[in-house]
Order: C-alpha cells, then structure tokens, then sequence
C-alpha cells in the first residue's frame, strides 16, 4: 500500500513511475476524507491535485529534484496564501493569508502537494490538542486518548497514515510530545536552523518549526528542504546547509550517550522507563558508551518556561484586535468595546489564561521578580547542558512522564504544564532534540528522547536512523 | 504572590480581554493556581546568572536601505473586517 | 514672582531614509493611504522585522555630532499598548540601552550669550500609523502608510528655563539634523516633532510635578504652548492647588492646551527587550567611518566663520545656523569676495528677497554664483552699493546677467574724473549759500552736497570719490 511507505521509498517510486504523484495524492486525500481523527482543519483537495498534475509534468521531463510530487499535511500555524491559516482558533477562522510563510514557499518551490492544513492547539499552547477551537485531535492508537500537542493533528496524521509527512511547530514540546504520543518521529532542530517568518508566533524565542515522519532518514530528506537562512527573519542563523541524509549511516560505536540522572525520578511512569531503558541497553548494544549527567537545573524549566512563554505570547497576540484582519466582534460600540469582546470572542480560554500571566508578569513592579528572574534561569539551564556536552554527545532520556492520556482527563492548566518537565529546557537552551518511537506501554506508544547541542542534527538523526535500522518500533502502524 | 478579583480585571483590561463577573471567582483561582507555580522562580538562587534573552549569541543583522515591497493594499484590505476610502475602520475614537 | 520654570523636550525626528526601520516598504511622504504598508507594517501573523542599516547609521551620525556616549551593544524593547494605528500593538523602542547616551549642544540665546543643554539620550523606535477622525462620523480611519518609519527619539536634559531657551534648543537640532542630512526638518508634514515637558517650582524647591505638551507643529506654537503651561500651573498653585501629571494637546486656533482623553492612559507599558531583534553591535570601525563622514557641524563653521573670515559672533551664528544658507555663502567667499561685504549681502538683500516671496534660498532666483559677481562689481568699483542694489532686484526679476543688466542701463559707475570734477565744481558754484554755511562749520551738509552731485550723475558717481573730491574743493 503505497500509504505504507517511506517518503524516501515514495521518493523513488515517482521517479521509476511505479505511481503518479496524482494517485498518491488522490490515495491520500480519500484516506483523509475517511479518517475521523479531525487530524485536519482545511482539507485542500482542488489545489492539491492541481499541484500534483504540475509535479507529474516535471517529473515525466526528468528533471525532477528530490521532493516533487511528495504530499504533506502542513501545520495550521503556517501562513498559506490563499488558503485559510487559522492557527487553531476562531480569531483567524475567517483569515485568507494574504502571503506565504517562508517555509510554505520553500516547500512549494520543490514542487511539494500540500494535502490541507493540520489541526492544533490554538495558537500552540497545549499538549493535547484539546485547545482547538476546531475540536480535539483523536490518537490513532486509541481514540479515546489525546494524540498530544500543539502538534496534534500533524503527528496524527503521519501516524495514521494519512499524509507521509507533516510539519509541526515546537516551543516547549510540540512536536517530540505529540510524537511520542503517537509513535512517530518528531524533530526540532536547533533554534534559527528554520525561519520564523509567517509562523505565527507564539513565544519568539523558543519557536521552531520541524518536520514530523515516520522514520529518521524521512525526516533528514524533510530537514534539507525546510532548513536555511531567510533574511526575513533576524532571529534566522546564517549557517549553511549540510546535506542530513549523507552521514545517517555511521557506526555508533563509541558514542557517549548522556542520562541525566534527574529524568528518572519518581514522577516517571513505569512503563515509560521501562522502554526508555530497554532503549538505552539497545543502543549499549551497538557500541555506544552510557554516562550519567547531571542537569540540576531541570526542575526549574516549568516555571522559567511558564513565564517566559506567556510573557512573549502576550506581546506577539496583541496584534488580534479586530481592526486590519481576524475575528472583529459584531456592532463594537466604540474602540474599548471593539477590542474587549473581539479578543473575548476570538481567542479560546487557555489562551487568553496565558495573555494574562505574561501581561500579569511583564507589568510594573513585576518585571524582575518574574521575566527577567526566568531569563537567568534560562541561563542556568543553558550552563547546565554546556557542561555535560563536554562529557557526552547526545542525552537521552524521556520525551513524556506517560504514555497518550485520556481525552478530557487532565482539566487544570498545571497538571497540563507538570507534563511538560523533559522537553521544555530544550527550547529554553535553544538545542535540537527528537522523539524517535522506542516501545510500547498499555498499547501506547512512548518516544525516546534525543537531544544534542547545538547544531548537531545530523548526529541526532545518525543516532536515531541507527536505531531504527536495529529495531521495529518506528514500522509499527495503528491502521493497516 | 495572590491576585484577588480586582487585580485579576486590572490584569484583563491592560491585555483588552474581559470577564464576565460570573466567570471572575473562577478565572482569578485559576491564575492564582498557575502564579504559584511560577513564584517557585523565588525560591531559585540564579547567583550572578546573566538573563539569557536569545538562545544563540548574535547581533543583529542589517538590511540595505532598499525599497523592496510592492503595493497590495488592493489584497490586503479585501481581508480586512471593515474599510472606506482606502482606510481600516474602527468606531470613532476620541482623543 | 520667584516661579522657575523647568523644561525638557523630547523631539521626535523623522529619519530620511528610503524604506521604513524594519521593512522594505518606502517611506515617501503624500502616498495614497495604505500604499506603502507591507505585510510587517500591517502586523500580520508571523511576520518578523529587519533592521534599516541606513537608520542605524543615521543614529550614529547624531550621536557623534553632539559627543555623545554610543552604546555599542543596544537592545529594541517593546512598549506594549493598544491603539488603531498601533497595528502590532506594540512599539518596537529602545528602553533600558539606546543606541545614543549622554551628550550636549550649546545653543545662542537672544542676548548672545551660549548655554550648554545636555541631551540625556536619542534612540531608534518606529513610528506608528495616522487616525483620521473626520473622515467619518462614527468611525475613526486608519492610515498606516507612516507606520514602521524611522524615528530618533531625542530627549533633552531638563535645562531649560524658558519658553525661548526652548525654541533656541528646538531650533538647534532642527538645523542640526538637517546639517547632517538626517532628516528633512519639514515640520508641516511631521518630520520633525517636539514635545515638551513643562513645570514649575519656587527657586530652591524640588521639582514640580510636569505636563507634556504635544501637537506643537512649528516654533511659534511651541513658545505660545509653553508660556501659556506656565501660566496655567503657576495660576493652578497660587490658588493652592496642584498640578496633575498628564498630556495635554496643543490647540493653536484657539491658543490653549487641553488635558487629552489619552490613549496611554494610566498605561504599564511592560517594556521587554523584542524577541524578534538581536543586539546592534557597533564597532568601533563603523564608528570612525562615520565619524570621517560627517560634514562640518554648525558649531566648527561658526567658530572657523568668526577666526579665519572675522565675522562677528552674531553674523557667524545667522549664517551657520542652516545649511543651505552656509553652503551658498561658502560658494561666494570661496570665490574671493569679501567675508564682511557678501555676509552682509547674504543676511540683509538676499534674505529679505528670499523672505518677501517666501523662497527657500535653494530655489533662488539669484544663485551664489550670480551673487558673487554682483559682490565683485561693487569690490571692483564697476558700481556702487547703491545702484548694485537696483541691479539685484533686476536680476531677481530675470532680467540676466550682472554684466548684462549694468550694460544695458547703464549703470556703470563714472570713472572720468575730470568729468566729475567739473560736475562737482557746478554744484559747488550752484550753492554758494550751503558752500558757506558748511565753511562756516555746519558739517551735516556734505550729505547735500554728495546728494546733488549723485543726483547729477544719476547715480553713478562713485561714492568714495565724491566725498573725496567734495572735501578737497569745499575746504
């Protein structure tokens, strides 16, 4: 089933005219049309197959370059010309953008099929895709349970095979969470390695957009074509562009793997670190050396995060005021009004919760006991992974304390964010990390986490492309 | 550090959101249960840290001073709630 | 009758540069509204600012012209408050590190005297849209073709004392960055924006609490502005009230400041470096770079003006204070004519020419080259002061060259001396009565006689030669 292969083998196939990108697309797009995961908010069909035809024209001239004709399911927190970008929330539910984010323009230029645009927690903050105003994302495995957020929709639709790839969004863990949820391979890499610009922001210095698959070598072929420096984004680093897939094949022999022993404690499930240390004796096995480190700072990522997040988020989403584009509440009565029940109307209650903290955090008299206290942290747990880089090339350790959670079971906002612990100083530190499936829990999948230092993406995806050629768990599929 | 029910409207009027006063006592609990949890921050001895605003140590990058954008007024404000006469309109504001 | 006055300015002043701070839309003035707002002026979701190199180069340039302090790592903070032509809902500013510190500028009062005003800092922000609320009755519209241009924000020390050490101050930098070619000072179309913060205390106490005054679009305004604040906060305390911090609008037709139902009310701006923009490293190459850029500033020229040309302190000051008038001077004495006579025709013909038919002295009819050969018709005795005057206003008119228009009327002064001598010596022998009254010692009358002999020459007499001539033959 074609749905069942690799973008790389999907790759090949179009080149040796096994398949037309046509019939994978219309494959898909049926198989999109019959899920119920409410994996998508805009299914883009008309344009979608339009796309195909012109990247079955170029592939028949053989002039073709890696990706044409490949589909994709592109995260709703990307502007899309044309095409709808609501970013998960009713305040851009009528919003046509009117350009391109650079990564959407990126990926069309390799003449890519966009197969609609994902479902997701609005305005990226949660971990479960219950926050969108477009309704919850269903796991795959089992529909009763969360698939994990912001990136739900994307991670579900990779997952149940409804796209070959998807692209996420990750600022405290949204793309390695919904990963492991959901037994995929999720990476985001370093921060400024892909651009910012039309992503809609939600906390500017911890973004970062990457690519969701169902193995490391997809994900290496994705990373070549989103990664790069954009002049559009001052945040974007002028670095060049190794080709990822060239060293996926090296020997892991020597390798010094890092646990940090503050992972394992006693919040961690059992089934969890069940997996994660069969994992680790996997990776023992092929010749890698296992270290224990210490980030004692660690614990401190939630609250650091929890206010450097909404702080920013509170200044980025000022701009949703009913005036130039969004939601604009009806008959306003005056300024105050026109704004007041336009935000009220538009934005979800997690979202306004978040506005209120960071304005709440940021203002007078609070600036420093908050914002800028959670910054020197930041610096600490910046120190804190400096430190044992220098004793160890990657980490490993948990992506989440559980496996995939009842829809509807977690109803407070810091139960929510307690989740969080593993992936959070990642992006506070700005390195790359990934979720690469490792097990399986209760029938739940549950990912390992990968994180290295700065700009090392390509040992991460070495690491976990050598695990997946030594394990199964990354081929296991809830549907057929 | 606990909001009571009249800082938590200041809080909402200064980000424009409001609250209906039935949902106040339920709004302010929850905030007050997510401030708890960030003023764990206190309890956290930073040393001589440096405040770390950006992950990666850069500068700023500059941009020629270029003309570079087209006009597509015409686009943009197709999308906009409500225009006249080339103008985004709001209700009268007084100054 | 012992009420200080306390005032500091904060100008806001347009940079000149082609496309606005932080993206390529152009920042030309009078466009149809909304034509040069691009996608990251209008605020849409997701995108992102650039940094103008030409505004952060313009920056430099002020803070070298006044020695000030250059941050070499600045940071842009963002002052968050809502307003429709605020379209992100923040200002991209500079808060705790602008890009210019500490510096000073003297400035020359009315009685001559120099007063050195310190500057407490300038930094780069952007400026936001216009509201129209005339448009319509009941809605207020947006323009936001100004939003995202280039503003230094440059805020004076409070040290100035008075309405016109104000306007003398406002005045400076106005031809300051016009000097530096920075900003094109046109205060009508909002490049150049003072506000001022006026208060008052009794001589020894602390500070009174202050009132910003904004809406002040020319120097006239701003003295008429500041004088009526003082009046009103001292007639506020001596009924024994006292003055509520607060904004107040300027209203120049009916000549009074009112409190402004503001829109940064009782605001917390939650100022937090942009997460958006990186530190602006300057180094120090770029630094001297500019600094070797920079023309000669009007205060190096006033005292070059006053040493090297001998003019005096007052003339010096006139003809510096702008530019274009210091290049068109410049252009004349370059060419060798004499500093005292052309800073006289400068000042005096010319600018009450360009003043009367209200010309900028760019578009003068009469160029500095054209001056100049007029200058040096008098040097050269060709004409008299007097008849060059005639000539000048000839050659405003169109009417050609200095050479040309002296030809044509002939105008050229008498050089026969014998001829002169023997006019001289008909008006002596037609006054006999006067001839006597000035041998008798009324002096005055050599006036008369100068006057009837250039009533017989027309005109054309030499001046010099007829008093010298007239002396010799009535003693």
């Amino acid at each position: 089933m074609m749905h069942n292969l690799t973008i790389a083998e999907q790759i090949k196939g179009l080149k040796s005219r096994d398949f037309s990108s046509l019939e994978l697309t219309e494959h898909y797009l049926s198989r999109i049309d019959d899920s119920e995961l409410n994996a998508f908010i805009s299914v883009t069909s008309e344009q979608a197959l339009t796309q195909a035809k012109m990247a079955d024209s170029i592939l028949a001239k053989g002039n073709a370059s890696g990706l044409t004709g490949i589909p994709y399911a592109h995260k709703d927190i990307f502007c899309t010309k044309g095409v709808k970008t609501s970013a998960g929330s009713k305040m851009l539910d009528s919003f046509i953008s009117p350009y391109d984010a650079t990564l959407s323009e990126k990926l069309n230029s390799q003449n890519m099929v966009m197969l609609g645009k994902t479902n997701m927690d609005e305005f990226a903050m949660g971990s479960s895709n219950e926050n969108s105003y477009y309704g919850s994302v269903k796991n795959p495995w089992d529909t009763k349970k969360v698939p994990g957020g912001s990136s739900g929709g994307s991670a579900a639709a990779v997952a149940s095979r409804i796209s070959p790839f998807a692209t996420g969004t990750d600022t405290g863990g949204s793309i390695r969470q919904p990963a492991s949820l959901c037994g995929i391979t999720g990476l985001k890499p370093t921060y400024g390695r892909i651009s910012r610009y039309g992503m809609i922001a939600y906390a500017s210095s911890l973004d970062q957009a990457g690519p969701m698959t169902r193995t490391a070598e997809d994900s290496a072929i994705i990373l070549n074509a989103m990664a790069g420096f954009d002049e559009r984004d001052s945040t974007s680093a002028n670095k060049s562009v190794p080709d990822y897939t060239k060293n996926l094949s090296k020997s892991l022999k020597g390798l010094k793997i890092g646990l940090p022993k503050e992972y394992f404690s006693e919040g961690l499930d059992k089934g969890v670190e069940r997996v994660i240390i069969q994992a680790i004796k996997d990776y023992e096995a092929m010749g890698a050396e296992i270290i224990e480190v210490s980030l004692p700072n660690s614990m401190n990522a939630i609250p650091a995060y929890y206010i450097v997040a909404p702080c920013e988020c509170s200044s980025n989403l000022s701009r949703f005021d009913g005036v130039r584009y969004g939601y604009r509440c009806d008959d306003p009565k005056d300024l105050n009004d026109l704004y007041l029940r336009s935000r009220s109307e538009g934005f979800g209650d997690e979202v306004k919760r978040r506005i209120m903290i960071g304005a709440y955090a940021l203002s007078a008299g609070y600036y420093d006991a908050y914002y800028l206290k959670a910054q020197k942290v930041r610096q600490l747990i910046s120190e804190d992974f400096k430190k044992a880089f220098k004793e160890v090339d990657v980490i490993m350790g948990p992506v989440s304390p559980t496996p995939a959670f009842e829809l509807g079971s977690i109803k407070d906002s810091v139960s929510m964010y307690l989740a969080d612990i593993y992936t959070l100083s990642v992006n506070l530190a700005g390195l790359p990390g990934m979720s690469i499936p490792a097990g399986f829990s209760d029938n739940l999948p549950i990912g390992l986490q990968l994180i290295g230092n700065h700009w090392s993406e390509e040992l991460l995806l070495n690491t976990a492309h050598q695990f997946q050629l030594k394990t199964d768990w990354h081929n296991a599929s809830p549907v057929d | 550090m606990s909001l009571d029910n009249n800082k938590v409207k200041e809080i909402a009027y200064l980000a424009r959101l409001s609250i209906e006063n039935s949902e106040l006592e339920q709004s302010t609990k929850e905030l007050n249960n997510i401030l708890s949890l960030m003023d764990q921050l206190g309890e956290i001895d930073t040393g001589d840290a440096e405040p770390m605003a950006h992950p990666l140590e850069m500068s700023q990058r500059l941009r020629d001073d270029q003309v570079t954008e087209d006009d597509l007024s015409e686009e943009f404000q197709e999308i906009a709630p409500k225009t006249g006469n080339n103008h985004f309109l709001v209700p009268t504001v007084i100054e | 009758m012992t009420w200080e006055t306390v005032i500091g300015l904060e100008i806001h002043s347009q940079l000149k540069t082609k496309s606005k701070i932080f993206s390529g839309a152009s920042t030309a003035f009078g466009a149809t509204a909304n034509t040069q707002a691009c996608a990251v002026d209008l605020g849409f979701p997701g995108v992102l600012p650039v940094l103008n190199q030409e505004a952060v180069k313009m920056a430099l340039r002020f803070g070298l012209s006044i020695n000030a302090t250059i941050n070499k790592n600045s940071i842009f903070a963002r002052k968050n408050y809502f307003y429709p032509d605020l379209p992100k809902g923040y200002q991209i500013s500079q808060f705790e590190i602008p890009i210019v510190g500490n510096g000073v500028i003297d400035i020359s009062l009315e009685d001559g005297e120099n007063k050195i005003v310190g500057i407490t800092r300038a930094h780069l922000e952007e400026d936001a849209g216009k509201s129209i609320h005339d448009m319509y009755d009941e809605f207020t519209a947006i323009d936001l073709n100004r939003a995202g241009t280039p503003l230094l924000e440059i805020v004076s020390d409070p040290d100035m004392s008075n309405a016109k050490e104000a306007v003398a101050y406002a005045k400076k930098i106005h031809a300051l960055v016009q000097y530096i070619d920075i900003c094109d000072g046109n205060m009508q179309e909002g490049s150049f924006r003072c506000d001022a913060n006026v208060s008052v205390r009794k001589h020894g106490d602390k500070l009174g609490t202050r009132a910003e005054l904004k809406n002040i679009n020319s120097f006239k305004f701003l003295e008429k502005a500041i004088n009526l604040e003082v009046e009103r906060q001292i007639d506020i305390l001596e009924d024994g009230g006292s003055v509520v911090q607060e904004t107040r609008l300027y209203d120049s037709i009916k000549n009074e400041t009112r409190s402004m139902r503001s829109k940064e009310e009782a605001n917390d701006y939650r100022y937090f470096p942009d997460p958006d923009l990186l530190p602006v490293a300057i180094s120090e190459e770029v630094l001297l770079e500019i600094k070797k850029s920079l023309p000669e500033l009007p205060t190096e020229k006033k005292l070059r003006f006053v040493e090297k040309l001998g003019l005096s302190s007052y003339d010096a000051e006139i003809l510096t204070s702008q530019k274009e008038v210091a290049d068109y001077f410049e252009i004349i004495i370059n060419k060798g004519a004499d500093a005292k006579l052309s800073a006289n025709w400068v000042m005096g013909e010319l600018s009450a020419a360009l003043n009367k038919n209200q010309v900028e002295i760019n578009d003068s009819p009469i160029s500095a080259n054209e001056l100049f050969s007029l200058i040096s018709r008098i040097t050269d005795s060709t004409i008299s002061g007097k008849i060059a005057k005639d000539v000048f206003k000839l050659m405003w008119e169109g009417n050609g060259s200095v050479d040309e228009i002296i030809e044509k009327q002939g105008l050229k002064q008498m050089t026969d001396t014998n001829a002169l001598e023997s006019i001289i010596d008909d008006v002596i022998s037609n006054n006999l009565d006067q001839v006597q009254q000035f041998r008798d010692g009324n002096l005055k009358l050599l006036g008369f006689f100068v006057g009837q002999v250039m009533k017989a020459t027309q005109g054309k007499a030499n001046p010099k030669q007829v008093n010298q001539v007239l002396n010799e033959k009535l003693t």
